[in-house]
């Protein structure tokens, strides 16, 4: 089992009901596991929502995170959406800080991005950009060097590509079904 | 037909079985009480001291019957109480319905007169728990209690009913219960390839759990332990699966756990682990543990597999299920050089002396299993006392041991004792305490005299927080931090004035003598056993350590 710590994005098809998102995001807070990022929207089901985790951990992590949110009662579905075949996206808004100097640069960096400038006053600028995670990190790094206010991000949502399979064949990825080596344990003691 | 939401709670633990359940009353319960006051012939009602004391005997009735233990509880502090007794149930896998009433519904959100928002409090102690605020769900949310209560890996379920809901009219059918849902079945290829590995094996141990327990699969356990030759080691929620006098039986394992099932997991080539989940209590160093064996994991609950203890293979399953299908495929081995060395490990003994003493822990433990019959149910509280029950009690049977494995719950017995006397009124309940334990829940005293339960108390009284305190003499150089109370609770008086017997003894004749007493009483009975201070609690495996570092003199 492979012991370095992955980025992984997980999808939760939870019940829509009362206190859903407190029993998935609880049990990720104690079971001592950390969320990069998250989100949860409706479905063409209105009985049911979806929740985007982002999680980084190692193959052990992500099996006992995934199995503990399996066994809740809300949760209907599980699955890891793997980078190959599954397409992601976040929504990002900057509000940055103009004059009439730089106002040109910026908004040919946005073009080049295919952001859309969605809103202006004489100081400012909010533009408005989706994409995959790293496109909107490679815009941020560009935007470094003006003058930036305020940064908002959404977190990644993700879908699989193609249709669905009828039954899923492994809600636990292949890699981490069958652990067997001992020797990458976790040093644990406690009193 | 039309009934109120009172009378559907009724009706729905009816359609269960449910005959008896514990609790205590309160402003947000008074309509389920009313209702619990008109079904008092078919639903006995057990009025407790307090909600704890009522949610540990829901638990030990449950544990001691194998039925489903059912806690009714009010709001706010009613419902805040039963936390720790829902807590002690999850940890040990006990189904549990609890039961509060809230607040009526117009009222929820606004800070009410004992109003709590039990649902988020017990989320992370509950298998699953409902807020009904609508009659139309009651109804349902009672059904899936009782199903999630109940399935795969059993556990505690909340509903928490507004007082209006409790109220309100519906329409009502009876209904049979959600039927659960099959436990995974066990391939048949990897049972082959388990067997294989069995059969193989020269040193092979079976380390087991309460999962046995639970499953009913003692009677295959023990066949499979006869046919092999393969010594076994249990958990504390795995007592009383082999029997005591079994020679393959190795006995308690981990921190307090015996020299020998320690040593033969040392040792073992192969460790096949049943219905355990490798507690830091029992697997104190995981990677070490069981280190020049293959291990192979069963457990029903999928997230117990690789949780603490990395292992070899695995299955996710029913413990009975496994064992049923992995019988046959098992062939009849004599292992004698392998039963010879676990047989002389089973003859080291820890060298427990302790010069002050004039009545040991071991020797009142053996009194009691030679004075009383092999259908008796032990209860313990938690500490020192609860290791020395452990390990030297003779356990003859599943469902007679009742104890707080996971959570480690002080204050666990004296309730649970009730609650299994309830239970089993035919048979006898001993209850292992210690001054400690005793003092946290024995207001209980109050219910077990308005019941006239003959339970027997036997407290293990050292004057001192026995289990930290031998833990300050190892490791913190004799700093006795709070653990010496200095408290003058004359207990044979203080159970007489609640309406009991009391008895004190300091040696083992005086012991035998109470206790033979007490057996006569036909209310409960307290004895107040002088246990030497310098008691320990022997052998000991310090927090990381192996079965090399066990302490044992």
């Amino acid at each position: 089992m492979d012991k370095t710590p992955k980025k992984e994005v997980i999808s939760i098809l939870v019940d829509n009901q009362a206190n859903v998102l407190d029993r998935v995001v609880g049990l990720f807070g104690r079971r001592g596991f950390t969320i990069d990022s998250l989100t949860v929207s409706a479905t063409d089901n209105p009985k049911i929502s979806r929740i985007t985790i982002v999680f980084t951990g190692t193959d052990q992590a992500l099996y006992q995170i995934m199995t503990q949110t399996e066994k809740l009662e809300v949760v209907r579905e599980i699955f890891t959406l793997e980078a190959k075949n599954s397409i992601y996206r976040e929504l990002l808004l900057l509000k940055v800080r103009t004059g009439k100097n730089d106002r040109a640069a910026i908004r040919e960096i946005v073009e080049i991005y295919r952001g859309r400038i969605i809103d202006l006053s004489k100081d400012s600028m909010i533009i408005e950009l989706t994409g995959p995670p790293e496109k909107l990190d490679a815009f941020m790094n560009m935007m470094a060097d003006h003058d930036i206010a305020e940064v908002c991000r959404t977190g990644i949502t993700g879908i699989e590509r193609g249709l669905k399979p009828d039954s899923r064949a492994s809600v636990i990825p292949d890699s981490i079904r069958n652990p067997v080596d001992n020797s990458l344990d976790p040093e644990t003691s406690s009193g | 037909m039309k009934v109120t939401g009172s009378q559907i709670v009724a009706e729905v633990l009816l359609e269960h079985g449910v005959d008896t359940v514990f609790g205590y009353p309160g402003g947000a319960a008074l309509n389920l009480y009313d209702t619990l006051y008109d079904y008092q012939d078919k639903i006995k009602h057990v009025l407790f001291a307090h909600e704890q004391g009522a949610a540990h005997a829901a638990d030990g009735y449950s544990r001691a019957t194998g039925k489903t233990g059912v806690v009714i509880a009010t709001s706010g502090p009613g419902a805040t109480n039963l936390t720790t007794g829902i807590a002690t149930a999850f940890m040990d896998s006990i189904p549990m319905v609890a039961i509060t009433a809230n607040v009526p519904d117009a009222l929820i959100g606004r800070d009410a007169f004992q109003e709590i928002c039990i649902t988020g409090v017990t989320m992370p102690i509950t298998k699953h728990n409902f807020f009904v605020n609508r009659i139309e769900d009651l109804e349902n949310a009672l059904r899936q209690g009782f199903r999630i209560a109940n399935s795969g890996r059993k556990g505690p379920v909340l509903i928490d009913i507004t007082k209006n809901v409790t109220a309100e009219m519906i329409d009502y059918k009876k209904r049979a219960p959600l039927s659960l849902p099959s436990a995974p079945v066990c391939d048949d290829k990897e049972i082959a390839e388990i067997a294989n590995l069995i059969n193989k094996a020269e040193r092979p141990v079976i380390h087991f759990g309460g999962g046995v327990a639970a499953a009913n699969a003692s009677n295959l356990l023990n066949e499979l332990v006869k046919k092999a030759n393969i010594p076994a080691a249990h958990t504390m929620m795995g007592a009383g699966v082999l029997g005591y006098e079994n020679k393959l039986n190795l006995g308690l394992i981990g921190m307090h756990g015996s020299i020998a099932a320690n040593k033969a997991v040392d040792h073992a080539d192969l460790v096949v682990a049943l219905g355990t989940r490798f507690s830091d209590r029992v697997a104190l160093n995981p990677p070490k543990w069981a280190k020049k064996a293959t291990k192979i994991q069963i457990d029903i609950d999928r997230s117990e597999i690789n949780k603490n203890v990395l292992v070899d293979k695995y299955l996710v399953c029913d413990a009975k299920d496994f064992l049923k299908k992995l019988l046959p495929l098992i062939k009849p081995k004599k292992r004698t050089k392998w039963v010879a060395q676990i047989t002389t490990w089973k003859k080291e003994s820890t060298n427990n002396k302790c010069a002050k003493a004039t009545l040991r822990p071991s020797e009142v433990i053996t009194a009691v299993c030679d004075l009383t019959d092999k259908d008796t149910i032990y209860t313990t509280d938690v500490g020192q006392h609860q290791m020395w029950a452990a390990q030297y009690l003779k356990h003859k049977k599943t469902r007679a041991f009742l104890t707080s494995g996971g959570l480690g719950t002080m204050g666990f017995g004296y309730g649970a004792a009730i609650g299994a006397q309830i239970g089993c009124p035919k048979r006898r309940v001993i209850h292992f305490t210690s001054d400690g334990s005793l003092h946290m829940n024995l207001n209980e005293a109050s219910t077990a005299v308005s019941q006239n339960l003959p339970i027997i108390t036997v407290i293990m009284n050292n004057r001192v927080l026995g289990m930290v305190y031998q833990w300050q003499t190892i490791f913190y150089d004799k700093k006795y931090a709070a653990t010496n109370p200095e408290r003058k609770t004359d207990f044979p008086k203080l159970i007489e004035a609640f309406g009991g017997k009391g008895y004190r003894a300091s040696t083992p004749t005086e012991f035998e003598k109470a206790f033979k007493e007490a057996l006569k009483s036909d209310g409960p009975v307290w004895i107040d056993c002088a246990i030497a201070k310098e008691e320990r609690v022997l052998p000991m495996i310090p927090a990381g350590g192996t079965a090399k570092d066990m302490i044992i003199g």
